[in-house]
């Protein structure tokens, strides 16, 4: 081995970097070589991405300075200490030979200018090519990162192109002039799991073409034990440890490398329970892990009694108005003919990809939509023909927890406040005293205290404002929650504090959850039941031991091999995953087969072409 | 793009339609011409007012005096002024050059310092350099046009001699209406574009054209630029609306031979055919700004064009 090979490509040497006051990573040190992978984990607020704009030197526009340390890098020129080049210096490396692909494959191209203008301007800016060279040359990177029709899509615009593709877009033109160091900042994060299993394959496949080395940012250690040869994880802005992926899963070291491991949820961890099951926590207790709660299982599910929710041939339609003089000429198929029930103290859980129609089922059920045609009963009765009194009952008997916590909650208002709201507006409760009294306990429950009440949404964090939103959702008495991508935008160690919320509400209150999540891992841990949807239809709905352990139809099994999974020691085993998602979108008059479904175990159903 | 277009037009026929009917109504609430034009003559009597409203056409219904006038619009004829009798068209054909002149200059002036300026208050935001230009701005804004103009003749045409007071007369008498008009559209462009381009530079397409090397000219001028352009071209074909109006007073002060001292005269003198035609004229060129404003949003956002 030569000498160049065995030195470290880029070393990061004691580096802090502040904002104004407030350091954000401290004291970091790291080395990568070329043709390795190097996972940075970390939850939000660790100082990873800081870390890799740090690198580019792109921090300095956020107003970032480094007071310590050095980031060495074997340039053309030699060895240089990128945090002490100018700006031009960072110019001519930028794109040349360090590349960057950011988290958000929607928002990360320009949406004024061709796919093609935007892969070429870096060729024509830093290998002197002309246009018509450039173009050419963004053609075959087109081709490499297996875009289909690489020529037309020279021509084409950022918003033509679905998610995946367009973080191809974003690989070939980070690839253009073959850096030796790609920066991966979370870049499947946004993306659905199919999808995420062929950028991944993509990235690691170009590697090893081009003997780049790359650093791979993430907050998924099932995406680290897939990737990465070499992990460092940070905590607070601080490594706290380092070494080989093998290492670091079998004998993390460190308690929050611990305490992040055992929040993980796995897939595949709850083979041969009948029941979901709360399983006590690790959580940070100062510096030492700490395990809190016990083992429960959750045979919460009353199905003796009749449905809270019975949904039958449920089909929702959008028009889209394409014609010049406003006629309809697509529709959308959001969802066509779903049934399912759902009993008191049960988890049905509708999981899917962009466009299965997971989403507009619960916005239906809560009236958000209406409906195309189909019954939806809640509690024996037909929501379509409910009167005014009969739907405002069922407004305050079905909650929503969405998303984003803090997109749901007024932020000019306090949490009490909103909290309380629900109360006030179906007179749960009379006189401002006993409200009072209620909101309190309903932030207890959700192990948050009285004095946050008089606190404004900013104040809180990502967990406990969902924790906030579950109060709200809780302070109406439902029957029903509905919980979309509830846990998404949360971190592990924070999802699994939530999820064990979730059970344990369900245990004490006997509430129902309708559970719409892509997380097939977060699925597994905590519905009794679930319902598989392509394209608006359910293809496969069971027990989530018959889901998960005998998976019947072909797009369950294809969903279940794309999730990544924490454990580098196991095999990588996956059906190999080609194509897009195909849209859901259709001409009027093109009506999309309803799939035939046929019992092949008591209660699992597979449906079969039509 | 045809069929967006045909469907524009429909609706800018019915907007004059619109407009017009309700000018010539309003205009006849004012009072009687016959009477104005008599002001002063001494012995007026109730036969002599007649024969001057059946000379001026006025005896008859609204709607036959109506229909007369937008039959003159295809034929470029607005009839004559009832005020020495001169054609309305010769009247609008003086006007006319003389507002488009001042109207777009003014206009096209101020986009080229405000982009630029605001473009600097974005990037350097909170530092001296973009307080400087907000204040600047405010204090632009706070100035009525009136005022403005009052002041500036004060100091350049009468203090200083610089400058004519009035008129047009050359490229010195041009100076003072355009700064006028040009200070108050900078004041608002500059904080729209500084706006526009604050919210363009926290998007993510911006981090990675740096990321690809980009210097930070093509960064601003080419890939934030055009992503601010359709808050901007929206804000501006607005502002020209706006501007029409604010030129009326501005013409006025400096004695402008345009549109707006046309119609401010007309109105002093109930004169309904100049009045109608100007009206008329404004709103078609209303019109017309905001249907290339269409067409400007379709050419920069691929995202309106290929819908």
């Amino acid at each position: 081995m030569t000498d160049t090979a065995s030195a470290p490509l880029l070393a990061v040497d004691n580096l802090s970097v502040a904002f104004g006051p407030s350091r954000v990573v401290e004291n970091l040190s790291f080395s990568v070589r070329a043709g390795r992978t190097l996972a940075i984990v970390g939850e939000s607020g660790s100082g990873k991405s800081v870390t890799s704009l740090s690198v580019m030197r792109l921090a300095d526009m956020m107003g970032g300075q480094f007071p310590t340390g050095q980031v060495l890098f074997e340039s053309r020129q030699g060895r240089i200490d990128l945090t002490t080049a100018t700006q031009k210096t960072m110019r001519g490396i930028r794109g040349k030979e360090i590349a960057m692909i950011f988290q958000e494959p929607m928002t990360s191209l320009n949406p004024v200018f061709t796919i093609g203008d935007q892969i070429a301007e870096v060729l024509i800016l830093h290998e002197g090519m002309s246009k018509q060279a450039a173009l050419a040359e963004a053609r075959r990177l087109l081709d490499m990162v297996r875009l289909p029709d690489a020529a037309d899509l020279l021509g084409r615009y950022p918003h033509q192109l679905s998610g995946g593709m367009r973080q191809r877009v974003m690989i070939a033109m980070a690839l253009a002039c073959r850096p030796k160091l790609l920066i991966a900042d979370e870049p499947t994060t946004a993306l659905d799991v199919t999808i995420q299993a062929q950028i991944l394959t993509i990235i690691r496949e170009l590697q090893t073409e081009l003997g780049m080395a790359v650093i791979f940012i993430t907050h998924d250690m099932g995406v680290v034990a897939e990737m990465a040869d070499d992990v460092v994880v940070m905590w607070k802005g601080r490594k706290v440890e380092e070494g080989p992926v093998a290492d670091i899963f079998a004998r993390p070291q460190h308690p929050y490398t611990q305490t992040l491991l055992a929040a993980v949820p796995k897939l595949g961890s709850m083979t041969g329970e009948a029941y979901p099951k709360r399983l006590p926590l690790t959580v940070m207790d100062g510096d030492t892990p700490r395990l809190v709660g016990g083992e429960h299982v959750q045979d919460t599910a009353r199905y003796g009694l009749p449905p809270v929710l019975s949904v039958r041939d449920l089909v929702t339609r959008f028009n889209i108005k394409k014609g010049i003089f406003g006629g309809v000429t697509h529709r959308v198929h959001a969802v066509e003919k779903v049934s399912f029930d759902i009993h008191p103290g049960e988890t049905l859980a509708l999981v899917g990809e962009s466009g299965s129609g997971k989403s507009t089922i619960g916005r239906t059920i809560q009236q958000l939509q209406k409906e195309t045609s189909g019954t939806i009963l809640f509690d024996g009765r037909p929501v379509s023909s409910m009167n005014g009194t009969e739907r405002q009952k069922l407004r305050q008997e079905i909650q929503y927890i969405f998303q984003d916590p803090f997109a749901s909650l007024d932020p000019r208002k306090t949490v009490g406040f909103s909290i309380a709201e629900p109360i006030r507006t179906h007179a749960l409760i009379n006189g401002s005293k006993p409200i009072q009294k209620r909101v309190d306990e309903l932030l207890e429950r959700v192990g948050l205290t009285s004095a946050h009440a008089s606190r404004y949404p900013h104040e809180f964090s990502g967990g406990q404002r969902q924790r906030v939103c579950i109060a709200r959702a809780l302070a109406s008495n439902p029957k029903l929650i509905i919980a979309d991508e509830a846990l998404s935008a949360l971190d592990v160690s924070i999802q699994a504090q939530i999820l064990n919320l979730f059970m344990e509400l369900q245990e004490q209150q006997g509430l129902s959850y309708l559970f719409i999540s892509h997380d097939m891992a977060v699925v597994e841990k905590m519905s009794h039941r679930v319902a598989v949807l392509y394209l608006g239809q359910v293809v496969e709905i069971g027990t989530r031991q018959q889901i998960f352990e005998t998976p019947a139809h072909p797009y369950t099994q294809r969903l279940l091999s794309a999730v990544p999974v924490a454990d580098p020691a196991r095999a990588r085993n996956r059906t190999m995953l080609e194509g897009e998602i195909p849209s859901p979108i259709r001409r009027v008059g093109d009506e999309p087969a309803i799939f035939k479904r046929t019992e092949i175990a008591p209660g699992h159903f597979v449906a079969s072409a039509a | 793009m045809a069929g967006f277009l045909i469907k524009r037009f429909l609706q800018a026929i019915f907007v004059v339609i619109v407009v017009t009917l309700i000018v010539a109504f309003a205009i006849r609430l004012t009072g009687d011409p016959a009477l104005m034009l008599t002001q002063g003559a001494g012995s007026v009597t109730e036969a002599d007012l007649v024969r001057i409203r059946e000379a001026l056409g006025l005896n008859q219904p609204f709607l036959v005096q109506y229909f007369g006038f937008i039959k003159g619009l295809f034929t470029l004829d607005f009839g004559r002024s009832f005020l020495g009798g001169t054609k309305v068209s010769t009247l609008l054909a003086a006007a006319l050059p003389a507002t488009l002149l001042l109207a777009f200059s003014s206009l096209i002036v101020s986009i080229a310092i405000s982009i630029p300026l605001g473009i600097k208050a974005a990037t350097s935001r909170g530092k001296w350099a973009d307080q400087a230009i907000r204040i600047l701005s405010l204090v632009g804004l706070s100035f009525p046009n009136f005022w403005l103009a009052l002041m500036l003749v004060l100091l350049f045409a009468i203090t200083l001699k610089w400058l004519p007071p009035s008129g047009m007369n050359g490229f010195e008498s041009f100076i003072m209406p355009a700064v006028t008009m040009g200070i108050i559209l900078t004041a608002t462009n500059v904080r729209l574009v500084r706006t526009a381009m604050l919210e363009t530079l926290n998007s993510q397409y911006i981090m990675v054209a740096r990321a690809k090397g980009l210097s930070e000219n093509v960064v601003l001028y080419k890939h934030a630029l055009r992503n601010c352009a359709i808050p901007l071209i929206t804000y501006f074909g607005l502002q020209f609306g706006g501007l029409l109006g604010g030129i009326v007073v501005v013409e006025r002060v400096f004695n402008w031979p345009g549109l707006g001292t046309l119609a401010f005269d007309a109105v002093g003198a109930r004169d309904y055919p100049v009045l109608q035609a100007v009206i008329t004229v404004l709103s078609l060129m209303i019109i017309g700004v905001n249907l290339l404003v269409d067409i400007a949003y379709g050419l920069v956002d691929p995202r309106i064009r290929t819908e």
